[in-house]
C-alpha cells in the first residue's frame, strides 16, 4: 500500500503501533480483493445510507451571482447528514471482519462521531468517541446524537481541548487497546494506511459526481471545490477526477479572521512541513516545533494538519489551496439558504463561499461543482452566535 | 566505547542493572529540573533522559503529559532542553544523557541543526518516540556524522526479526524495551509475561536492553534487572517533582 506522497505521510507513531498497522493494511488488502466486502459495503451505502446522493444545480443562486453554473453534490442527504458515514461505513465492516469488538473515534464537529456512533449501532458494537471539551459545547446536538445512539462521549479538556487533543486521546486509548479494538480514523490523516483507506472510502462521491456531470451537463465540469480542514470529503470528490486534467481541482481551508490574523485553520496556506498523528503533513506550528491552536467558526475544519495526499497535490501543482474567511462563509451559508433552501453545514459552506467567489468572473457555460458535504443543523446555533456576536462589535 | 556502552558495563561490572532515569525538562522549572538530574546522579542513575516537552505527547500518561504542558507554559523549547543539557554534561562528564522527543521538534529545528547543537551540547543519544525503524533513515543519517547514537524501541509484540533490524547498525545506544502496550505512567503490577518477553528481546537484540513504562518501585525494578540490563523509570520520579519531593524510587 502508498505509504508516502512526496514528502509527506509516513508511520510516524510509536512502536507500538507499528504492529496493529500492518494488521490493518493486510486486513483492508484483503478485503478490497474481496468481492463480497464490496458488495456488502454497496449495499449498506444503497439501502441504508441513501446513496447514491443527487446532484443538484443550484438555479436561482447562479443566476443571482451571474456567470458560471453551480452544481452541488449532495452529501448533506446522507443519512446522519454528511460524507462522514462513507467512510465509517467501510472501517466498521472493516473491523468486524478483524475480529474487533469495539470502535474507537476521535470528533471535532461530531459528525464523524456520529457516523460511527450510527455503524456502531448498526453492527452492534460498542462505541468510545474523544471529543475536545471545546467542541462538545459548541456543538452540543451532535453529542446528544451520539449518546442516543449508545456511545461513549469522553469530553477532553487538555491542551487546546479541540480535535487534535481529541485525536491525542483516542491514540492512546487505541495503544493500549488495538489487539480488541478498531481506531476509525474520520480524515485522509493520521499514519499510512489510514489516508489511502479514507480516501478509498470516500472516493464515491468522486465516482458518482462524475457520472452524474456527464448525465446532467453532457461534460466535466471546469472546477471541483471541496472543503479541507483534514481533507476527507476533498479528496473523496478529486478521486473522481485526479486523472481529468480539464477539471481544475480546488481544496478551500478554513481562513477563520483571516490568514494575516494568525486565527485560522489553514495549514496548506498558513503551515509548514511537520509531523503530527503519523504523519508528516503541512502544520500549524510555533517556530519551536509545537502545534498552534487553530480557529475557526466551523469545528469540522479546525484541525492544525491536513491529509498529506493533499500536501503532495499542493506541490505538484494538481490542486490549488485557497483559504475563506468566517464571514464570507457565513454569507455563503446564508445565500444557499435563501436562495436554495438548503442550509448547508458551516464546513461546505467554506467551499460554497469560493464558488460564490469565482462564478461571476466565469462564462456562462462554465460549470462549478461544489460538494456539499454536510447539512447545517447542528450550526444554527453557532450561525445566530456569530452573527450576534458580530453586530455587538459593529455596535461598539 | 560512549557514554551509553560504558555505562551499561559499569552497572554490569557492579552486578546490577543499569538507572535510567527519565525527566520532563523545564518542569516544575529550568532550574529544578537540572537540580533533580543532579540529584538523581548522586542517587546512582547512571543515564538521565532528558524528556522535551511537546504539546501533543500522544503516547504519554496523566503524569507526563500534566508536565510537559506546564513546561510549555513557562517556555521550555529543545533549545531550552539542550542548554540544560550542557549544564548537566558540564558537572557530570561521565553520565550518559539521553535526548527524549517526539519527531515534530527535532524535525522544527531542522534535523542537521538538530544534532549539531546535541553534539555541542553533550548529548550521547537521542530517541524520538514516533520516529519507528520505517521513518528513521533521515534522523540516523544527521545524527551518524556527530557521533550520537539512536535508542531504539521495541514493543511487547515487535518480532525478533524487526527487533533485530531495529537495533542493527546502532551504536552508543541500548533498546529501549516497553513493558505494556500501553502509554508511560506508573503501575501496580507489570505483565505477568514480563520476563519471557524481556529474555526474547535480549536474545534478539545486539545492544543491551533496558525497559521501560510503568516501572515505579525499586522492587519493580530489581524484578525487571533480573531479565534486563537496565530499566528506566520516568512518571514515578515526574511525579515526585509534582508533588515536591526530591525525586526518588519508593
Amino acid at each position: 500500500m502508498k505509504t508516502h506522497y512526496g514528502i509527506y505521510g509516513g508511520q510516524y507513531v510509536a512502536e507500538t503501533l507499528m504492529a496493529p498497522l500492518r494488521e490493518l493494511e493486510a486486513a483492508y488488502e484483503d478485503a478490497r480483493r474481496d468481492p463480497a466486502f464490496a458488495e456488502e459495503l454497496g449495499a449498506i451505502l444503497r439501502d441504508y445510507v441513501g446513496r447514491e446522493t443527487p446532484l443538484t444545480e443550484a438555479k436561482r443562486l447562479s443566476a443571482h451571482l451571474g456567470g458560471a453554473r453551480i452544481a452541488l453534490k449532495r452529501e448533506d442527504l446522507n443519512h446522519t447528514g454528511a460524507h462522514k458515514v462513507n467512510n465509517t461505513a467501510g472501517q466498521a465492516l472493516l473491523a468486524r471482519r478483524m475480529g474487533k469488538r469495539r470502535l474507537i473515534a476521535e470528533t471535532g464537529a461530531g459528525m464523524h462521531g456520529v457516523a460511527t456512533a450510527t455503524m456502531a449501532a448498526l453492527l452492534g458494537m460498542p462505541c468510545d468517541v474523544y471529543m475536545g471539551a471545546t467542541d462538545v459545547e459548541r456543538q452540543a446536538p451532535n453529542v446528544q446524537r451520539m449518546e442516543m445512539l449508545g456511545a461513549t462521549v469522553h469530553s477532553v479538556s487538555e491542551g487546546s481541548a479541540t480535535l487534535k487533543d481529541a485525536m491525542n486521546e483516542a491514540l492512546r486509548d487505541w495503544i493500549a487497546s488495538s489487539d480488541s479494538a478498531f481506531y476509525v480514523i474520520g480524515t485522509v490523516a493520521g499514519p499510512a494506511p489510514y489516508p489511502e483507506i479514507v480516501r478509498d472510502f470516500q472516493s464515491v462521491i468522486g465516482r458518482e459526481a462524475r457520472r452524474q456531470c456527464i448525465g446532467k451537463f453532457g461534460r466535466l465540469p471546469d472546477q471541483a471545490i471541496a472543503c479541507v480542514g483534514g481533507g476527507s470529503n476533498a479528496m473523496g470528490l478529486f478521486a473522481g477526477f485526479i486523472d481529468d486534467p480539464s477539471v481544475k481541482l480546488v481544496g478551500v481551508e478554513a481562513g477563520g479572521r483571516g490568514i494575516e490574523t494568525g486565527e485560522h485553520a489553514a495549514s496548506i496556506n498558513g503551515g509548514r512541513p511537520g509531523i503530527l498523528h503519523g504523519a508528516k503533513t503541512m502544520l500549524l506550528q510555533t517556530p519551536e516545533g509545537n502545534v498552534i491552536d487553530t480557529y475557526s467558526v466551523s469545528a469540522g475544519l479546525d484541525y492544525p494538519g491536513v491529509g498529506p495526499e493533499h500536501c503532495h497535490l499542493h506541490d505538484t501543482g494538481r490542486a490549488e489551496y485557497t483559504a475563506i474567511r468566517d464571514d464570507e462563509a457565513v454569507a455563503a451559508f446564508d445565500m444557499l439558504c435563501r436562495f436554495e433552501g438548503i442550509i448547508p453545514a458551516l464546513e461546505s459552506s467554506h467551499a460554497l463561499a469560493e464558488a460564490v467567489k469565482r462564478a461571476p468572473a466565469l462564462p456562462r457555460d462554465a460549470i462549478l461543482l461544489v460538494n456539499l458535504s454536510g447539512r447545517g443543523d447542528k450550526d444554527m446555533e453557532n450561525v445566530r452566535r456569530w452573527k450576534s456576536a458580530r453586530a455587538a462589535a459593529a455596535a461598539s | 566505547m560512549g557514554r551509553i556502552e560504558d555505562s551499561f558495563a559499569r552497572a554490569k561490572a557492579q552486578g546490577r542493572g543499569a538507572f535510567i532515569a527519565y525527566l520532563t525538562m523545564g518542569f516544575p522549572s529550568e532550574e529544578r529540573s537540572v537540580e533533580a538530574a543532579g540529584d538523581l546522579i548522586s542517587q546512582g542513575a547512571d543515564i538521565i533522559e532528558l524528556g522535551v516537552p511537546f504539546s501533543d505527547p500522544f503516547a504519554d500518561g496523566a503524569t507526563i503529559r500534566a508536565a510537559a504542558y506546564e513546561a510549555l507554559r513557562r517556555g521550555t523549547s529543545l533549545a531550552g532542553v539542550l542548554r540544560m543539557a550542557a549544564r548537566l554534561r558540564a558537572a557530570h562528564p561521565d553520565t550518559g544523557l539521553v535526548l527524549f522527543s517526539y519527531a515534530n521538534p527535532l524535525y522544527s529545528m531542522g534535523l542537521d541543526a538538530f544534532a549539531r547543537a546535541a553534539a555541542d551540547a553533550g548529548i550521547d543519544a537521542a530517541l524520538a518516540v514516533d520516529v519507528p525503524l520505517e521513518e528513521r533513515g533521515e534522523l540516523l543519517a544527521a545524527l551518524r556524522p556527530h557521533g550520537i547514537g539512536y535508542i531504539p524501541l521495541v514493543a511487547p509484540d515487535t518480532p525478533p526479526a524487526r527487533i533485530a533490524a531495529s537495533v542493527e547498525g546502532l551504536e552508543n545506544s541500548f533498546a529501549y524495551a516497553i513493558t505494556v502496550k500501553g502509554i508511560t505512567g506508573e503501575r501496580a503490577a507489570l505483565p505477568p509475561d514480563l520476563a519471557r518477553r524481556l529474555d526474547a528481546i535480549r536474545a534478539a537484540s545486539r545492544l543491551p536492553v533496558a525497559a521501560g513504562f510503568g516501572i515505579s518501585t525499586k522492587a519493580q525494578a530489581e524484578e525487571v534487572c533480573r531479565h534486563a540490563d537496565g530499566f528506566i523509570a520516568g512518571s514515578a520520579l515526574v511525579k515526585c517533582l509534582a508533588e515536591g519531593r526530591r525525586p526518588c524510587l519508593r
